[in-house]
């Protein structure tokens, strides 16, 4: 069960020729799919397509009454994988993942993909995730459309040109028998807006016919001689046949006057932003009618020369607007001019950083920078010589003061009392190498925990301790990998590595229920019914299977001792080979998500529930914030006692509190102090509930009052 | 800086609308709500977010363009930029700090509407004293930095109507009249948006009144509550016992009185009217010697209580059960009629709290004995999760707080007041060369607290602190020296900053 629901926005994907859609981008590219008549989908999930997949999960009826098959992948490699469907077979096809850490997975499928060339429309959505909120963003996707020879889309990020580039997509992709890479930034991905739907169309074969009556065909096939073949059709046939689809079908777009000295190439991506800083300088309206020529990349590979070079007729020089590095774009235009012996000066990364987001300012200054030393003529005066009086103020000192706020593990998250356990054997036993992974685990990293030292890829944590194997240590690696990277390919880079080189190392699989870090979608170990999925897979039983002989499965995460005491052991026993300790307890994001509805609603159905929440003693408080230390929840903050006797605030639980009991077990665990409590309320208590209750309660009054009477009480008033 | 093309008249203009929350404060919901209001007023509206980030208590931004419907889309951009947001909207009042440091309020554009109140930062909160950034700052350069600025305590306010901080946001945002919406259509969107609509129109109405009614002028600081005289019950015995040490109180100098009086109360709580006694008798020493300005004998009031008031498990099994702790306890956790309340209470004894409760003699004879101390340890030294609610755990915890009655004559009390002794005197006898050293010396007091190991590693810092004693004393600027090892020894958990700073002072020449 994913973190985030469509049930309900799902059903606009059923709006028919001429009815206006309304809603997300990804939501739209679904409704492109469908309009497109694709035959299957799939993919993996990650930001900023997680919704995407998730979209597709609860769109199953629909896609089941057009006869689509929905395949949620292993992996981005089984995702491009599955592409081959449309190798021999006239069925359009489509997958989707994050960039770049899915195209680093998918890259082997994808040369072969694109090696033997496909007859129905193969696309690959890619979610371009670069900039703010970004976690893995190191690469351009530019460079695996350049090295597979894929072709890339880049379109506006608006809905309607989002839903023209699907289509343009598989029939571009069908053209020149290439896959087609179709990318979306994060914002364009969550963007709202409005589209004129088409009728939805059932694929023109289904993958059930394909099945029926296989095809073969020998030249499609990656084997030499076959692939040597490829490497010239590629470049001899499928390249031109997509060039001239470009060009023809206008792929790529034209604003502005026909006739200027200075004009903007920009990938489609980049146009809203290029618009803006153009309005900011006062060279286009709201509506983006320009004074200045725009030639926008809805295509960003292959470049159409003849049509680059037209545009730079009667130009004295272009700005290339090109996110990332390397400036594959400008390079190319570049060539393009030097070889036809072209005068127009290229300017690129002269004016726009080579490395970083193209934010709205950066967007400004450089556009403004370019304008005002190519054609300071169009310009206003205060743009063309802004005055340079800073009116901002000295901001140092709030730079200072104004704390960092990374994201975290959240409130109740069982992961939690994983690493507070690991905190407290490192006291004990010293300090480990700790290899990390990809994943809501990967928090661990930031206070209060920082634990663990590199992090190689998805999966890949136990596998980037292998190295540190060695008899003359007296100490073992670390390593963590999650439920979902684990089943992505952990299972065999990490665990079966581990095995085979006789690993001795400890090594700890997260498993929280889910793929929790890309919004909580089921896998394999899925504890949950999932109606179209085999869940239930019990990662100790898989890694047991691969020859791992030391296995302890922990059901609690929150029993930090247990916790604690099971690591000890795994970093002293005797026992050779891996030592794999399977940490298990659900995702709390999820677990409320699923449990919180059906509490309230038997607590008004008059059921007798039990509702934890934890609380401090603020008088039994030190306000030393240990605890804090060995948690981090974030319903756990300081508070400051209205006493001038105390100089330090003291620890508080805010009303946040899902009751997880992690602070309680944290106390006792590392012998803090005895300020936490845990108050359960029984709602709807039962007769005998309340007999107990009035008994006990009249007793411990009585108790009380004896000795209060005897005492000096002080009472606020 | 230019705004947008010149050529645009006022009414066509984008109105950019940025709103900085942190992870789980509703954001999102709050975009909607903007741009489905936006939408009823015809009006076009785009919203943007990056999601993910937002669930996972970082800060994250939520982005909002709208402009009049024309009938022509108009394009928007996907992100705020520098210089050229019209409204921001914090969730936090650093998360306001941060919307000025990255440039998105400007003070001839931007209306900035912030609650007031804070969510400490993980940084902030892993410090063992008091780690939080300062509101102060924060609050003078949002004046500075935009044009109106409109901020109170948004999620008390949510609070108080049992909502969420996106509904008081909202009713800000109404309220001060940014928008060209009337209030209405607000009220409409919420009542449309189902579950939990009554709070939230109840947080959006207040915070709607509050923003009218301020107009830019931000939340002047809460007055502080005089502190009421807490009100005494108890025998006649020893109510008039008290009156007689109120009196010794009412005879210091009127800037002691108060802390004094406090520290006299805590004391007396903790213990008994003897003890008080002792307190008053220890504290006359300090505001004997002091002279005017009385930073000692304040100092002295303050520490000497905490220092008396050690935490020991008849402390805790004291507190935990009184009368008050059992209602403070159920208006937190929000317990109301017809439901059970059921406490669980978290101890980890170990042999040294267990000596602690011993006879003296009796608990120096085991600590004395490793063999027989380490036997005890292994059958006290683990969890144990005492139910208060029951019967047999209320009585047990009871029976332990009752033990108060002979604590002078534990081993613990022993110690403690031993070192109680040794610091006052240390302190006291730098009162004639170094008025402001002897002062520092008794405020490193501060730096004791926690329990069982964090006690210890407290006990140890407050030794590293006073280990500087030796290093600095003759300089003129001796205490500020022992001032800033204690600040630095309250930085974090091991020392580290604090074995720095002795480093500095054992190259001092």
């Amino acid at each position: 069960m994913a973190e985030r629901s469509f049930a309900k926005e799902v059903e606009k994907l059923r709006l028919g020729a001429g009815e206006e859609f309304s809603g997300e981008g990804i939501l739209a590219i679904t409704k492109a799919l469908l309009q497109c008549g694709v035959g299957y989908v799939g993919g993996y999930q990650g930001a900023p397509i997680s919704h995407l997949m998730d979209v597709l999960a609860d769109a199953q009826d629909i896609l089941g009454e057009l006869g689509v098959h929905y395949e949620a992948s292993a992996s981005e490699a089984t995702a491009t994988a599955m592409l081959a469907a449309s190798v021999h077979y006239p069925i359009r096809g489509a997958a989707t993942f994050k960039s770049t850490v899915g195209t680093n997975v998918a890259s082997d499928a994808l040369a072969n993909l694109a090696s033997g060339g496909v007859t129905g429309g193969a696309l690959i959505i890619v979610g371009e995730d670069y900039g703010e909120g970004s976690s893995i963003m190191q690469e351009r996707s530019h460079a695996f459309a350049m090295k597979s020879q894929v072709w890339l889309l880049d379109p506006r990020p608006n809905l309607p040109s989002i839903v023209k580039s699907v289509e343009d997509s598989f029939e571009l992709s069908e053209a020149s028998n290439t896959p087609v890479m179709l990318l979306v930034r994060i914002r364009c991905c969550h963007v709202h807006g409005q589209f004129i739907a088409k009728d939805n169309k059932r694929p023109g074969m289904t993958v059930a016919e394909a099945l029926d009556s296989p095809r073969r065909d020998t030249k499609r096939i990656v084997l030499p001689p076959a692939s040597f073949l490829h490497e010239k059709e590629k470049i001899e046939k499928r390249w031109p046949a997509a060039v001239d689809f470009i060009r023809s079908h206008k792929i790529n777009e034209f604003f502005g006057p026909d006739i200027a000295k200075v004009g903007i190439v920009l990938q489609g991506g980049m146009y809203n932003g290029v618009i803006r800083a153009l309005q900011r300088i006062g060279l286009a309206d709201l509506y983006g009618e320009t004074q200045v020529p725009l030639y926008v990349l809805n295509a960003v590979y292959p470049l159409v020369e003849d049509e680059f070079l037209g545009f730079c007729q009667g130009k004295d020089a272009v700005l290339v607007v090109e996110e990332g590095q390397p400036n594959y774009i400008e390079q190319a235009m570049a060539s393009m001019l030097h070889k036809a012996d072209h005068t127009t000066r290229i300017i690129g990364k002269e004016v726009m950083p080579m490395a970083g987001e193209y934010t709205g300012q950066v967007m400004f200054d450089g556009v403004g920078a370019f304008l005002r030393e190519r054609a300071p003529h169009l310009l206003p005066a205060q743009i063309r010589a802004p005055n340079t009086t800073d009116m901002s103020q000295d901001l140092s000192d709030l730079t200072a003061l104004v704390p960092g706020r990374p994201p975290g593990f959240c409130t109740g998250c069982p992961e939690r009392p994983i690493f507070a356990a690991t905190k407290l054997i490192e006291q004990e036993l010293g300090h480990h190498h700790i290899a990390s992974d990809i994943g809501c685990h990967l928090f661990s990293i930031m206070p209060p925990f920082e634990l663990g030292a590199t992090t190689m890829g998805y999966g890949l944590g136990p596998a980037s301790a292998s190295a540190f194997n060695s008899p003359d240590a007296k100490r073992r690696s670390i390593s963590f990998v999650g439920d979902g990277g684990f089943w992505h390919n952990g299972l065999t880079s990490s665990i079966g590595n581990a095995v085979f080189n006789r690993n001795d190392g400890v090594i700890v699989i997260v498993d929280n229920f889910y793929s929790a870090a890309t919004g909580g979608q089921d896998i394999l170990s899925s504890r949950a019914n999932n109606r179209s999925k085999s869940t239930k897979h019990p990662i100790t039983e898989a890694v047991k299977g691969m020859g791992v002989k030391w296995v302890r499965h922990i059901e609690r995460t929150y029993d930090v001792n247990k916790m604690r005491d099971t690591l000890r052991e795994a970093l002293t026993t005797p026992t050779t080979g891996p030592k794999v300790i399977v940490a298990s307890s659900e995702c709390m994001l999820n677990r409320q998500r699923r449990e919180k509805p059906l509490i309230d609603k038997a607590i008004k159905g008059g059921e007798r529930m039990v509702k934890p929440k934890f609380g401090v003693d603020e008088d039994i408080c030190t306000g030393d914030h240990a605890c804090i230390r060995l948690s981090g929840c974030p319903s756990l903050s300081v508070r400051t006692l209205d006493d001038p006797l105390r100089d330090d605030p003291v620890a508080h639980i805010d009303q946040s509190c899902v009751g997880c009991g992690n602070c309680g077990e944290v106390a006792d665990a590392a012998v803090l102090c005895p300020s936490f409590y845990r108050a359960d309320v029984v709602h709807n208590p039962g007769t005998w509930d309340r007999f107990a209750d009035n008994i006990r309660r009249k007793l411990i009054g009585m108790m009380q009052n004896w000795r209060e009477r005897r005492r000096l009480e002080f009472v606020d008033a | 800086m230019a705004d947008q093309s010149p050529s645009t008249p006022e009414a066509d203009r984008i109105i950019k609308l940025a709103v900085l929350a942190v992870g789980g404060q509703g954001g999102g919901v709050l975009a909607d709500w903007i741009t489905a209001v936006a939408e009823v007023n015809g009006y076009r509206a785009q919203s943007t977010s990056v999601a993910g980030v937002a669930q996972r208590t970082g800060a994250t931004i939520y982005y909002v363009e709208l402009c009049r419907d024309t009938g022509r889309q108009p394009v928007f951009a996907l992100s705020p930029a520098q210089g050229d947001v019209d409204i921001l909207i914090a969730s936090e009042l650093m998360e306001a700090g941060r919307a000025i440091i990255r440039g998105f309020v400007t003070p001839n554009r931007t209306t900035l509407i912030a609650s007031s109140h804070r969510i400490a930062a993980i940084s902030e909160k892993i410090e063992p004293g008091d780690g939080r950034a300062p509101s102060d700052q924060v609050m003078a350069a949002a004046k500075g930095s935009a044009k109106r600025f409109i901020s109170f305590d948004m999620e008390q306010m949510a609070l108080d109507a049992g909502s969420m901080i996106s509904a008081s946001l909202l009713g800000a945002l109404a309220g001060c009249g940014a928008l060209p919406f009337p209030r209405e259509t607000y009220e409409e969107i919420i009542r449309g948006s189902g579950r939990g609509a009554i709070a939230s129109l109840k947080a959006f109405a207040a915070a709607h009144d509050r923003a009218r009614d301020v107009e830019a002028a931000p939340e002047a600081f809460p007055p502080q509550p005089i502190p009421s005289t807490p009100k005494v019950k108890g025998p006649q015995q020893l109510l008039s016992q008290w009156q007689s040490l109120n009196a010794r109180v009412d005879a210091y100098p009127e800037l002691v009185r108060d802390m004094a009086l406090r520290g006299l109360r805590k004391v007396t709580d903790y213990q008994d009217v003897a003890y008080g006694t002792e307190y008053l008798d220890r504290l006359d020493q300090a505001v004997k010697l002091d002279r005017a300005g009385y930073a000692l004998s304040l100092s002295a009031a303050k520490h000497l209580a905490n220092a008396m008031c050690y935490d020991d498990m008849i402390r805790v099994s004291d507190l935990k059960t009184r009368s008050k702790r059992d209602a403070r306890v159920r208006s937190e956790v929000g317990v109301r009629d017809g439901t059970v309340l059921q406490l669980t209470e978290y101890f980890h004894p170990r042999i040294e709290e267990f000596c602690g409760t011993l006879p003296a003699g009796f608990g120096r004879y085991i600590e004395s004995r490793p063999k027989v101390s380490a036997w005890l340890d292994r059958r006290i030294n683990r969890g144990r999760r005492i139910r208060t609610d029951s019967m047999s755990g209320f009585a047990m915890l009871w029976f332990i707080g009752g033990l108060r009655r002979w604590r002078r004559s534990l081993l613990r009390h022993q110690v403690e007041t031993a070192h109680l002794q040794h610091w006052y005197k240390l302190a006291l006898d730098h009162v004639s060369q170094d008025y402001a050293l002897a002062v520092e010396i008794l405020n490193c007091r501060r730096l004791i607290k926690g329990y069982s190991d964090t006690h210890v590693r407290a006990f140890s810092k407050f030794d590293r602190v006073l280990s500087g004693l030796d290093l600095v004393k003759g300089r003129p600027d001796a205490a500020d020296w022992i001032r800033r090892l204690r600040e630095a020894a309250l930085k974090d958990e091991k020392g580290t900053m604090l074995d720095g700073a002795l480093k500095t002072i054992a190259s001092l020449d």
